[in-house]
């Protein structure tokens, strides 16, 4: 019963473990991905889908959703999740390789008034092809993947340390104490 | 080796992200940081952190406001130093540094994989230095370091 899931967007209360988390972070709204997902959690009301919708216009009627969440929340979310669907944004990347989940990328599109350049496509492509990273193509390519990496997510993200690479950190050190 | 006042400086979501994959490179000196929400204070915590009003290209009429910020922050650190992983407003605190004798790097962000960043190749003409993430767009005064990933 799709309807009983509905939540007004103060807050995702209860956190749902082995779920969809979707997030389009915090600076843009991104109502292709949101409508597509919540299409998709009518598609399968046994399974939690939660979405961060940002200042978008498409409120969601499937899945629970809220706008903004602190990054604490934000973490211990796609921690919990069983699939993480978000922008290609670094910080949706960088998220799902520090907590080790498979992550299903849509990249914003200029031509649809999503970002003021093309670079997500340029990001999905470079970074998108680690193992555990997933890219799709468009909304119906974003549904079905979904379905797949639900049921079989493949290989995680392999993890990486906490920090960039000594070499590069020693050398911005270097810049700071020259002079 | 004295300590130095840092600022390192980043607007939301991923700019941020890849500014704390950074800190080792200021362990020891007296870092500030600053960026758009609050609640990222529990990532710097015991280091102090400050808010600017973002800006992008889509709402450049809001740039009065981060201009207003970024002096209002400036003026509180004192920095001898400025680290940035970008955007828009960090720019603009890097424009006013200019004239102030700090050192300041821009970093840009990993996400800008075909085409140095808009605001970064603006960077070129007020930074101390410019390093790009990835090695096929290093070029004269912009140089590959390495990148948080």
């Amino acid at each position: 019963m799709a309807a009983a899931r509905r939540t007004r967007c103060r807050s995702l209360g209860e956190r749902a473990v082995n779920g969809v988390f979707v997030s389009v972070g915090s600076m843009m709204p991104f109502d292709r991905l949101v409508q597509a997902m919540d299409e998709w959690a009518a598609a399968h009301p046994d399974v939690p889908v939660e979405i961060q919708i940002g200042r978008g216009k498409y409120e969601p009627r499937h899945a629970k959703y809220v706008r903004m969440m602190p990054v604490v929340e934000y973490r211990q979310r796609v921690a919990d999740a069983r699939l993480f669907v978000a922008h290609a944004g670094m910080g949706s990347i960088i998220s799902a390789i520090e907590a080790g989940k498979p992550l299903l990328m849509l990249a914003r599109l200029q031509a649809q008034g999503e970002h003021n350049t093309d670079h997500q496509l340029a990001t999905a492509a470079s970074i998108g092809a680690r193992p555990g990273l997933h890219v799709a193509g468009d909304v119906a390519d974003l549904k079905a993947r979904a379905t797949v990496l639900l049921a079989d997510a493949g290989a995680p993200p392999a993890p990486i340390s906490r920090f960039a690479d000594p070499k590069f950190t020693d050398r911005i050190r270097a810049f700071i104490e020259a002079a | 080796m004295a300590r130095k006042r840092i600022l390192a400086i980043a607007s939301g979501g991923g700019h941020f992200v890849q500014l704390l994959r950074l800190r080792p490179a200021w362990d020891g000196h007296d870092v500030t940081y600053a960026t758009v929400h609050a609640a990222s204070a529990v990532d710097v915590a015991p280091a102090p952190l400050l808010t600017f009003r973002d800006v992008s290209r889509a709402d450049w009429w809001r740039l009065p406001l981060t201009l207003w910020d970024a002096l209002r922050i400036l003026a509180k650190v004192r920095p001898q130093v400025i680290v940035t992983t970008g955007a828009l407003p960090p720019l603009v605190v890097l424009t006013l540094a200019r004239g102030l004798g700090i050192r300041t790097l821009w970093v840009d962000s990993i996400a800008n994989s075909e085409v140095l960043s808009g605001s970064g190749r603006h960077a070129g003409k007020v930074a101390t230095a410019v390093v790009t993430q990835w090695p096929q767009l290093a070029e004269p005064g912009v140089d590959h370091w390495g990148s948080v990933l």
